[in-house]
């Protein structure tokens, strides 16, 4: 399962990128591993306010709809549309097709997230 | 997963990638590959399933032709040895205790094909039943594997393991022994995915030697193994019920619209005063076809609505691989079951259009 490094993860498999203060947003290798072949993806409007634990978007496999969480407080600046017209993109490579860009809130709520290695530690627990 | 029952196939799941899921008190593989590519497999070429979940009840003696006439819904008054049929057990009130294959192989010895959930329940009932008829009812599902290989290519690809002409089984027939890989087994032309194909009985011991010699044969005709996953989406696309969802003690075969199983002209067979007289009262509700106008993919489980009425709910609902449509089936009021009629699936607290259209998504490819 790939992890990349430099980003943080959630324990429900969300990535966060970090650019100053606005950070992009999506699902882990091992989340669309999990889910198998996404086939509908729903994400919020831009300008929305979310705060950490809120619903960020759906993904759905063939087989089940599945709530994605924001880890972190923030306000959706851009979706990214090209995943919702073709949701296997986010199979094909995870971490290049993020969900949302959002401008960060709190950027002291990225210390209760986990590295790389953490996360990595995390999964094999799984 | 310990606490699961398994498979003699269970062990070699990991060997083919196999993700596995609790599936009615069962471990057993979604997906090997990808429920997709898996669908499109059995589709277009072929998939091999280990359907060893699925329970085997024999009825043999005497009376056996006579009591189960009396406990299915289906006529078998015209079976032929060595034909197959799909029929219901209905309890008192019409509703489904099973849906399930009989095969004959005389008047005095039927072969039960019944699902993995209800292998306790309907041999119970069985039981329960038996009276003063002379039949012995014995439940052999733990002793028996059961390998399903679905497709366009199934045939030819099991061919090369057998000396059996197989195009001699007919659609709904089957034949035992037949010799695949030096091993006797029951052989049937059966399935549950709109596919022709086979349905493989064996001694469990012989299983896995059977499932890798078919995938090894296969490959090279495009032969994956296949899950749950796909079987699901498969016999939905095909418009055949599952137990659980299209069919369960509270809903009749006539609701379900599997009217055509039920022979209500034969002889007195348990549930058939209940359906005579939901038939003569006209039914309350029934389950029908729809297809989502506003994008959304309908689950079971999800509400129907007409406004702020409440008027049913999905029974299956998937984006379907094949048709590339948001479909699914919805047990709802009569007064709205009309094809054409439009009427709102509630996804995530939305209420999205949907209208009715025919249940048979998918045209079935079977080779009769």
């Amino acid at each position: 399962m790939k992890v990349l490094e430099g980003l943080y993860y959630s324990k429900d498999h969300e990535w966060v990128k970090v650019e100053n203060d606005k950070a992009y947003i999506g699902i882990t290798d091992y989340a669309q591993h999990s889910l198998g072949n996404i086939v509908y993806i729903e994400l919020p409007e831009v300008g929305t306010e979310l705060s950490a634990e809120d619903v960020l978007g759906v993904a759905e496999s063939v087989k089940a709809a599945s709530d994605v969480y924001i880890p972190v407080d923030g306000k959706v600046l851009e979706v990214n549309n090209s995943i919702v017209d073709d949701p296997s993109l986010v199979n094909t490579d995870p971490y290049e097709n993020w969900m949302v860009l959002v401008e960060l809130k709190d950027k002291s709520q990225l210390d209760s997230l986990m590295t790389k290695e953490q996360y990595e530690e995390f999964i094999s627990k799984e | 997963m310990d606490n699961l029952k398994k498979t003699p196939l269970y062990d070699i799941y990991e060997k083919y990638n196999g993700k596995v899921i609790d599936f009615a008190g069962w471990a057993l593989p979604v997906q090997y590959d990808s429920i997709i590519a898996e669908h499109e497999a059995v589709r277009n070429n072929a998939g091999l399933f280990d359907v060893s979940h699925m329970g085997e009840i024999t009825v043999k003696g005497k009376d056996a032709y006579t009591f189960l006439q009396y406990m299915i819904t289906n006529d078998i008054s015209q079976l032929n040895d060595n034909q197959v049929i799909y029929t219901f057990m209905c309890n008192k009130n019409g509703g489904v205790v099973d849906d399930l294959l009989v095969y004959k192989y005389n008047s005095e010895y039927f072969y039960l094909v019944v699902n993995a959930g209800n292998i306790e329940k309907d041999y119970k009932w069985l039981l329960e039943n038996k009276g003063e008829y002379d039949v012995e009812i014995k439940n052999i599902s733990s002793e028996v594997s059961e390998l399903a290989i679905q497709g366009p290519k199934a045939e030819k690809i099991l061919q090369k393991l057998s000396d059996t002409d197989l195009s001699k089984i007919g659609f709904f027939y089957f034949k035992d022994p037949v010799k695949i890989d030096g091993i006797d087994c029951l052989v049937s032309r059966t399935g549950y995915t709109g596919e022709d194909g086979f349905e493989i009985y064996m001694p469990n011991k012989y299983v896995i030697q059977l499932w890798e010699k078919i995938i090894e044969t296969g490959k090279e005709d495009g032969l994956k193994p296949a899950g749950l996953g796909s079987r699901d989406t498969l016999r939905f696309e095909a418009g055949l019920p599952l137990y659980g969802n299209e069919l369960t003690d509270e809903i009749t075969p006539i609701e379900a619209g599997f009217e055509f199983f039920v022979k209500l002209d034969k002889s007195d067979f348990i549930g058939k005063d209940a359906l005579l007289k939901q038939k003569q009262d006209g039914l309350k509700r029934k389950i029908v076809g729809f297809e989502m106008i506003e994008n959304g993919i309908p689950r079971h489980g999800y509400e129907v609505m007409i406004n702020d009425k409440k008027i049913g709910y999905v029974t299956t609902g998937y984006l379907s691989p094949t048709l590339k449509k948001n479909i699914g089936l919805a047990l709802i009021d009569i007064e709205y079951a009309k094809t054409g009629n439009e009427f709102n699936v509630v996804i995530r607290k939305k209420p999205l259009k949907a209208v009715i259209i025919k249940k048979q998504f998918y045209k079935k490819n079977y080779k009769k």
